[in-house]
């Protein structure tokens, strides 16, 4: 704590802010960075390696919308993985990847209503009812450039009581019980433990995400770093996102 | 009270002084200059004539003011009760009207939605008595600007009351003015500097409110979406958009400095 103030004031009174001259140079394990709907299974995968890889520790995973990280590696952020939602966030930042990103897991959409389904929904047709509280991610984020894919699909429009910046902005805004619906993945859902039902949507197949993970340039760790991304396509690593619903590339 | 031996001039200062003093100074000018040099200035005139930057800053503006209103309205005699009541009673009002400036504004946002949601202690017989929903529209925003601007006006109207004295009320009151006319005509004049100080402040608070409103009002276009939601949207998408965060940014700046310099000139001409 102290350490902090004093290494904040030296900083500032130095006035040698350079990028990653702060907590992240000090810490020694991998560095992972994921999409917002990856929270959870991210630490039990992490657990898992740990594991089989004695030697290489694994920071707190650090979660956020794909952009969002793309946005902080770009802006120095230390980080040896990311896995992302979308393409574009690692198109984004292509100068810093190591090499090309490697798909390594899906998601499809559904319907995320709460548990025993109160105002009756069935279809995607159903949100477009103006008294209903429909939360949708934004569309600059992956869950909401999906969710636009398929209610256009569906030639449907509808009107977002808000847009969130992450799937677990939504999620939350349900639990909570403010918005009657909202469009998440299918992982979402059983992650929320019975808290939240989700409905199948019809199309959905044709907007699955893939997750892209890849490895940083300047990462701290590099073999490490590729270890984890190799890993992540093992039986091992496949069981446990298959369980928390992921499918396979 | 501190009875008061002041250095001559601001040449007593230890030189030592000088050097955190300027790293301070720093911490608060540099960033602006950093938002400024990463500006792509070819992109600012667009984004900011933008449909999309024009309802966020309606939007901002609208939603500040009435907030505004609101606390103008409900804080001038919430500070007339703390100056006038017992040093005991003003000293626990006084630290209950602080308490949201101490609270992250996130935390008045969960707060809020725990008083005012849909299943909150009274936004559910809301609902259910009248139909009436609060999140998710804009004066669910109204609402989160008010709750963390509040203390701001209170603390500088009550401030300029204690500052003001009751004498002059006093005579007033003694010559036979009503309670009504003491406060409109005497208090209420007395006190006009600290007033407009203090929705200045206020106003600036509101504009620039986030937290307690992403988790409040949520985050919808023209309905929801100020100006601090829109330069956090814009931010968190991919390539192009950042540039808008940033020249979003600038605007909601000038904006500010505008707010200030009309406060300075309004200031000088009644001291002039």
């Amino acid at each position: 704590m102290l350490g902090t103030v004093l290494a904040t004031a030296l900083i500032l009174s130095s006035a040698c802010a350079s990028p990653g001259s702060g907590d992240d140079e000090r810490r020694s394990g991998l560095r992972i960075a994921a999409a917002s709907s990856l929270s959870g299974v991210f630490d039990e995968l992490a657990r898992a390696f740990e594991s089989d890889h004695p030697g290489i520790p694994i920071e707190p995973i650090i979660y956020e919308g794909s952009p969002t990280l793309a946005a902080q590696i770009r802006d120095g952020r230390r980080i040896d993985v990311i896995a992302s939602a979308d393409e574009a966030s690692l198109t984004a930042i292509s100068a810093q990847l190591d090499g090309e990103p490697v798909a390594f897991a899906t998601n499809g959409l559904v319907i995320a209503v709460p548990a025993g389904n109160p105002a009756g929904i069935r279809t995607l047709a159903d949100l477009a009812d103006d008294e209903l509280t429909v939360v949708l991610c934004a569309a600059s984020v992956p869950c909401g450039a999906s969710a636009r894919a398929l209610l256009r699909s569906a030639d449907l429009s509808i009107v977002a009581a808000s847009e969130e910046q992450n799937v677990k902005a939504v999620v939350a805004k349900i639990q909570a019980g403010e918005a009657d619906a909202g469009i998440v993945y299918a992982t979402d859902v059983i992650a929320s433990a019975g808290a939240l039902e989700g409905i199948a949507v019809e199309g959905s197949d044709e907007a699955r995400t893939t997750y892209p993970i890849a490895t940083l340039t300047g990462a701290g760790n590099p073999s490490a770093a590729r270890a984890f991304v190799s890993w992540i396509r093992s039986p091992t690593a496949r069981e446990i996102l298959a369980r928390a619903g992921f499918g396979a590339p | 009270m501190i009875g008061g031996t002041r250095p001559a001039s601001v040449g007593a200062i230890p030189r030592a002084v000088l050097v955190p003093a300027l790293a301070g100074l720093s911490l608060l000018l540099l960033p602006v200059v950093g938002l400024l040099s990463r500006a792509d200035w070819s992109r600012v005139p667009g984004a900011i004539t933008s449909p999309e930057a024009a309802s966020a800053l309606a939007l901002s503006l609208q939603t500040a003011t009435a907030a505004t209103a609101v606390c103008v309205i409900l804080g001038v005699p919430l500070a007339a009760v703390i100056a006038r009541s017992r040093p005991s009673i003003a000293g626990l009002l006084r630290a209950l009207v602080t308490l949201p400036l101490v609270m992250p504004p996130l935390v008045g946002g969960i707060a809020l939605l725990a008083l005012l949601g849909r299943n909150g202690l009274i936004g559910g017989a809301l609902d259910l008595a009248f139909g009436i929903r609060i999140p998710f529209t804009t004066s669910a925003v109204v609402i989160a600007q008010a709750f963390v601007a509040l203390p701001f006006l209170v603390i500088a109207v009550e401030g300029a009351l204690r500052t003001a004295g009751t004498s002059l009320e006093a005579v007033a009151a003694t010559l036979g003015a009503r309670p009504w006319t003491v406060f409109l005509r005497i208090t209420l004049p007395s006190i006009a500097p600290g007033l407009l100080a203090g929705t200045v402040l206020c106003f600036a608070r509101a504009l620039g409110e986030f937290g307690a409103t992403a988790l409040f009002a949520g985050n919808a276009a023209g309905v929801t979406r100020t100006m601090p939601l829109a330069i956090y949207t814009a931010f968190n998408g991919a390539g192009v958009s950042q540039d808008s965060a940033i020249a979003l940014s600038l605007l909601l700046i000038v904006v500010a400095i505008a707010m200030l310099l009309l406060l300075r000139s309004w200031r000088s001409e009644r001291a002039g």
